[in-house]
């Protein structure tokens, strides 16, 4: 086991940050979450499924974390984390993580034929359980019942369900298949991966297999922490080059022992997010992601928070992209378990039991 | 050299060597096998190994004799023997390696002054050449084990009329000379662990000098980022370091524990863990050749996590007693100590000593992160002229 990059993992990450410096920077992002000045809405989809055509066809990510013989390019979990640590840096609208990890690895066990289209991106799926469900609480904001091959019920706060082709719906042990279930985006608080409501009315569906909710869920929350870390490292990023060429008082503000001192702390706890996201991402173990997602979604958001502070007014403006990574950060806080929740968990994890 | 190779050495070095007979004679030999730190070159005690391979050495000698008193050793190992091994003439390396890593002789550092803390270039001491020799007059403070020590490391100022920086030359000290007077300094804890050291009309061979007259913050550069990489080493067991005392008394008292002091406890478990993670990424990456910026910032971790973490441990345990105020000597610094009264108090050193976290912050800001300097005031100016 080892927490440094392989040579692969950087290369992989240099050809994902290129295509994303060219197609997607915080520009082009900021244009896709232009809203109707009048009526709120958004005038768009905010994915840019362009983008993802060239992410999952031509670098070839969607299929990472497939087996070579279902269709996939049959990396592991480290590779995807690298993936998501440079689509978290872009704050990018691409279904990568709602598709490519956690409806692949919610099919993985039943190797179903639909995996080796999800592999090449010809189609995307999502998982119906809601953003907010953790490990520990896997059916959170769900109320689906099957009866005869049929489904019924609401699940809140779907990530990435208004982009899929296919949803994937956990009942009761079981996964089912549904295309043509009543999807309603809400207005989400990160602008760059909406949540839904998806509802079921007697919709046909087919059983594809068994589904450990829990499993999918524990998973995809090692592998958010490397998300995380791409978005904390973009915000220290930024702040680094804005505290150094911003002049007030004759001096740029960087030079000034109450902001450098800020960020030498931010720049510590984001070495820590680094080895706290390699260790989930190659030991996906209990620990380790509870571990991984009660640091890192703080470090995230803390990065994002600062970002905006240290950059004084302008951080506060709509035209300032920094606003995406708060939203980001603050969303993936609360998603997949939040950080008291991996605490908790971890309280009988490494026997550190609460009061009796 | 590999694992394999390393074996080999180690198992030809207890064919030839008693583990069983006298425990310096074994010591010594182990040195002169290249068995003592492998990473050092051949005929200092290494191999030119790879330093992670120093573990297989140590398991492979784990029943073997050690050094007496080894945590009166920390300066000699950590600081003076690479600073020697970098700037030592042939012949200062062939005297003082040696016993110093098998703990013959003890060594302390001579850095700080009343005056001089963070700001270390400004210090006063003066060393005024008198032919071959030196004489050096002035007040040192905080130094650890002076009172144990054959040798220590001299920063003193032998040209006052240039700027602060260039003035100063680096100097081995021999602790036995006339004009050298050791006072214990009490610490909170009550213990005396360091000193008051001044040097009085201390005649030093030209010989102790290490590297060139007016060359002594680069050599002592050399020895400050060891002490922080020494200082902030950092546990490398899940669980393991200050924490786990803390842990185990958790366990040991179900009455104590309170929703709060839970919720406190489990933040300070996970910022140990991914502190330690950290460390073992840091490790990583240097037995692999990328020497990473991570080291500068693992002490102000340690630093921060020791006192938040002694600070709960005192807290939880509602323990309002001290076991001993008594004024003694300590034998070597110790962070553990001998309870959590001893600990919580010995950990406030911890952000102070060996660099403050808040010029470790400034280190890191302009050297890893690459943040402009305040503006300086005492840069160009001759040493003698600044304001003090």
């Amino acid at each position: 086991m080892t927490l440094l990059y392989s040579e692969i993992e950087e290369e992989l990450r240099s050809s994902v940050r290129d295509l994303l410096a060219d197609r997607c920077p915080p520009a082009a992002v900021l244009k896709r979450v232009e809203s109707d000045p009048y009526r709120g809405e958004l005038l768009n989809s905010v994915y840019d499924l362009d983008l993802w055509k060239t992410l999952a066809g031509e670098i070839g990510v969607a299929g990472l974390l497939v087996p070579e013989e279902l269709g996939g390019a049959g990396a592991t979990a480290s590779e995807a984390a690298v993936v998501l640590e440079e689509l978290g840096r872009a704050v990018a609208p691409v279904p990568f993580f709602t598709s490519s990890v956690l409806a692949t690895r919610a099919l993985l066990p039943t190797r179903d034929a639909l995996l080796g289209e999800l592999a090449d991106g010809r189609r995307t799926a999502a998982l119906v359980v809601s953003f907010t469900a953790s490990p520990y609480a896997p059916s959170r904001g769900a109320s689906v019942t099957v009866d005869g091959g049929r489904l019924s019920g609401t699940v809140t706060g779907v990530a990435g369900a208004d982009v899929a082709d296919v949803l994937l719906v956990p009942v009761d042990g079981d996964l089912y298949a549904v295309e043509g279930a009543s999807v309603r985006v809400a207005p989400s608080l990160d602008l760059t991966r909406p949540i839904a409501t998806v509802t079921f009315d007697r919709t046909q569906a087919r059983r594809v297999g068994a589904c450990d909710v829990a499993a999918v869920l524990r998973f995809g929350a090692g592998l958010l922490a490397s998300e995380q870390l791409g978005v904390a490292e973009w915000c220290l990023d930024t702040t680094l080059a804005y505290v150094k060429e911003r002049h007030q008082f004759a001096r740029p503000i960087g030079s000034f022992q109450a902001i450098k001192h800020r960020l030498a702390d931010l720049w510590l706890d984001v070495v820590r997010a680094r080895a706290a996201a390699r260790n989930a991402a190659s030991d996906p173990s209990s620990i380790s992601v509870a571990v991984a997602q009660s640091w890192n979604a703080g470090v995230a958001l803390h990065a994002a928070e600062e970002a905006l502070q240290l950059h004084g007014g302008i951080g506060m403006t709509w035209e300032h992209p920094v606003h995406l990574y708060l939203k980001r950060a603050k969303a993936t806080e609360i998603a997949l378990g939040t950080p008291g929740d991996h605490r908790e968990a971890l309280a009988s994890l490494v026997d550190v039991p609460g009061p009796e | 050299m590999n694992e394999a190779e390393i074996k080999e050495r180690v198992a030809a070095f207890l064919a030839e060597q008693d583990p069983a007979g006298d425990r310096l004679e074994f010591l010594r030999a182990r040195f002169d096998a290249g068995l003592a730190w492998v990473w050092f070159p051949e005929g200092y005690g290494g191999l030119g190994a790879p330093r992670e391979l120093q573990q297989v050495v140590e398991r492979e000698l784990a029943d073997t004799p050690r050094q007496l008193h080894a945590g009166m050793l920390a300066i000699g190992l950590g600081m003076a023997a690479p600073t020697i091994l970098t700037f030592g003439t042939e012949e200062q390396k062939r005297r003082f390696l040696r016993p110093l890593w098998t703990g013959e002789e003890v060594w302390c550092q001579l850095f700080s002054e009343p005056g001089a803390g963070s700001d270390l270039a400004t210090l006063a001491t003066r060393a005024v050449r008198d032919g071959d020799e030196w004489v050096v007059d002035g007040q040192k403070v905080w130094t650890s084990g002076a009172h144990h020590s054959r040798w220590a490391i001299l920063v003193a100022r032998t040209d006052p009329d240039v700027p602060k920086h260039r003035g100063l030359t680096y100097f081995i000290c021999d602790m036995q000379a006339p004009g050298v007077e050791v006072r214990p300094l009490r610490q909170i804890t009550g213990e005396a662990e360091f000193n008051e050291v001044f040097l009085t009309g201390v005649r030093l061979p030209d010989d102790l000098r290490l590297g060139a007259v007016g060359d002594g913050w680069r050599v002592a550069q050399t020895t400050l980022m060891n002490e922080r990489v020494a200082i902030g080493g950092g546990p490398a067991r899940r669980g393991g370091g200050m924490v786990a005392p803390v842990v185990e008394a958790w366990r040991e008292h179900p009455e104590l524990r309170t929703h709060d002091l839970h919720q406190r406890l489990l933040e300070l478990w996970v910022e140990t863990e991914v502190t330690r993670l950290s460390g073992a990424r840091l490790r990583e990456q240097l037995s692999a050749g990328q020497p990473g910026p991570e080291g500068s910032g693992m002490k102000l971790s340690f630093a921060r996590l020791n006192q938040a973490v002694t600070g709960f441990e005192l807290e939880f345990r509602r323990d309002l007693g001290y076991d001993d105020w008594a004024f003694r000597r300590s034998e070597s610094v110790d962070f553990y100590g001998r309870g959590p009264g001893y600990r919580y108090l010995r950990a406030k050193g911890n952000s102070i000593e060996g660099g403050t976290s808040e010029i470790l912050r400034n280190i890191v800001a302009e050297r890893v992160l690459g943040l402009p300097s305040e503006p300086r005031v005492d840069k160009d100016v001759p040493w003698k002229d600044l304001p003090r």
